[in-house]
This record gives C-alpha cells, sequence and structure tokens, in this order.
C-alpha cells in the first residue's frame, strides 16, 4: 500500500505503525514536497496501522496543520484507536482537527 | 505456573543498556523496556504508558542533550516489588532551568516544530518524574510506575 495518496487537493497520509521522531522527521519531508507539487488543501492523517505516538508525531501534525492553515487548508485524523485518541486529546491539538474512529462518509 | 512466579514477583530485577544516540535506536529502546517489564504482567495500555515515557526521554537527550552530535545514552531499569523504575541518562548540554523546561508546551526548539509535550506526557504516564540536571554535565531522568496489572494482560 503507498504511504502517501494525492486526490484533487486532499494529501492522506497512511501512518506507520510506530510515529515517533525517527520516522516523523521522514514523514514532513515527504508530506511537505508532496503539499508543494499538489497545492493541497486537506490532509488526512490515516492511524489504521498506529498503535504509538509520542510527542514528535503531535509536533509533525502541528507542523503540517500550520503550513496549511494561512491557506485555509484543514487537518483531520481517520481510524483513531482509543490509545492514538487519547494522546491527540491530551496535546489540545483536537481544538485544530477533526478525529474520526472510522473513515467519515464523505471521504468513502 | 502459580507458585515460581510468586517468588520471582516478590524479587529484584535491573537491567542497563548503552547505546548510541541515534534516532533509529528509539524504537530499539522501548522494545527493550517493555520486553524488560513483561515479568510484571503489565496491561497493554501500562507498556504503552512506560513506552510513550521512555521514547520522550530518549527523544529529548537525542535532540536537546546532544543536539544531534552522537554520544551515549544510558537506560536503567530496576523492578521492585510491583513499581518499575526506568532511568533515562545523557552526558549533553544539561538545563539550566528544570522547573521551567517541565512546564506544558515549554520548548527550546520551537523552529524544529517541537510541541514543548514530552515532560508533560512523562508526567501524564508514569507515577513520579525526577529531573537531575546540570548545565554543561547532562541530564538525568528518573521515571517510576506501579503496575496494577488489573485486566488486558499481555500475552506471553
Ligand atoms: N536531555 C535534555 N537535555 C537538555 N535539555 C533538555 C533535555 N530534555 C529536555 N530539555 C529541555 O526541556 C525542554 C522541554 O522538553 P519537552 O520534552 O517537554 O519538550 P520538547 O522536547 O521541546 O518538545 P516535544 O517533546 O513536544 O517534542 C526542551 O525544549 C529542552 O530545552
Ligand atoms: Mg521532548
Amino acid at each position: 500500500m503507498e504511504d502517501f495518496k494525492v486526490s484533487g487537493s486532499s494529501l492522506t497520509i497512511h501512518l506507520p505503525a510506530e510515529v515517533d521522531h525517527h520516522n516523523a522527521e521522514e514523514l514532513k519531508n515527504t508530506a511537505d514536497r508532496l503539499m508543494q507539487e499538489n497545492n493541497v488543501r486537506c490532509i488526512i492523517f490515516d492511524f489504521e496501522k498506529t498503535v504509538f505516538m509520542d510527542s514528535s508525531g503531535i509536533g509533525m501534525i502541528m507542523g503540517r496543520y500550520k503550513n496549511l492553515r494561512f491557506m485555509g487548508g484543514v487537518v483531520m485524523a481517520v481510524r483513531v484507536n482509543e490509545r492514538m485518541r487519547r494522546i491527540l486529546t491530551m496535546s489540545g491539538i483536537y481544538k485544530v482537527m477533526d478525529i474520526y474512529e472510522d473513515i467519515p462518509f464523505e471521504l468513502k | 505456573m502459580g507458585s515460581s512466579m510468586d517468588t520471582e514477583k516478590s524479587a529484584e530485577n535491573e537491567m542497563k543498556l548503552e547505546f548510541d544516540s541515534r534516532s533509529c535506536n528509539e524504537g530499539f529502546a522501548r522494545v527493550a523496556v517493555s520486553a524488560f517489564m513483561t515479568q510484571l504482567n503489565p496491561t497493554l495500555e501500562e507498556v504503552a504508558d512506560v513506552k510513550t515515557a521512555l521514547s520522550e526521554a530518549v527523544t529529548n537527550a537525542i535532540i536537546h542533550g546532544y543536539e544531534g552530535r552522537v554520544e551515549k545514552i544510558v537506560i536503567r531499569c530496576r523492578i521492585v516489588e510491583q513499581t518499575i523504575l526506568v532511568e533515562v541518562e545523557d552526558h549533553g548540554v544539561g538545563i539550566a532551568d528544570v522547573a521551567k523546561a517541565m512546564e506544558p508546551l515549554f520548548t527550546t526548539k520551537e523552529d524544529c516544530e517541537r510541541a514543548g509535550m514530552g515532560f508533560s506526557f512523562m508526567e501524564a504516564f508514569m507515577d513520579t518524574v525526577q529531573v537531575d540536571s546540570a548545565p554543561g554535565k547532562g541530564t538525568r531522568v528518573t521515571m517510576t510506575k506501579k503496575i496494577l496489572h488489573t485486566e488486558n494482560r499481555y500475552e506471553r
């Protein structure tokens, strides 16, 4: 499966099992390149495979949100399990992004 | 099963791990510590809590302590009864004001997209977090957590 998928002005990032400092750096670089090349307005972080994330992942998501915000873009998190929801909630990031347990109807 | 487990449970057990401050070792450190703590019969949630706290301390040693230089990080773990103690030590730049550093959202690396959440996560997921640090000498983070292992046991 592709980890990054662009469709129209949406970028879906299928996050790995563990999002830490080590792989957040790589995710950042690829995401920023694709955002530039494709005029992205919406980023969907897909947590389907993700069982671990720490503050480096929060920083990575927050950074992408800041880059999009100026252009009126949005970020969202889908297929978020209980643990990841807790991490996202504790970080306060839920205030700027919608979080879904599954894939919301309009994205299917 | 029952009786030999019980004698092991009350014993102390220790381990020490030294590795290069490369980001590729973060995952290795998490796996090593979570494998060590399985003898306490933790829940998946408890394992995830310790992994997250450990990951924060190790990442801090790499990016703040050594500022990307490759040097040594030492992790010590000790199990006493039902409590796990995890210590992460670097000999990097150290922290001048520990109280300030531990405030939620405080970061000295905002330009690198740090959220300033590391210490908050450590405090949220562990029972105690203690930071000993001196500028120019290094930092030692000592955390403890009592493993209550009530349900949803870690499969072995
Ligand atoms: N091992 C260390 N050596 C030197 N300074 C440290 C160390 N650990 C933490 N600090 C200092 O404490 C600050 C706060 O740490 P904390 O982990 O809470 O946030 P952060 O690392 O900046 O961001 P995040 O953890 O969200 O990515 C850091 O910005 C840094 O200045
Ligand atoms: Mg940190």
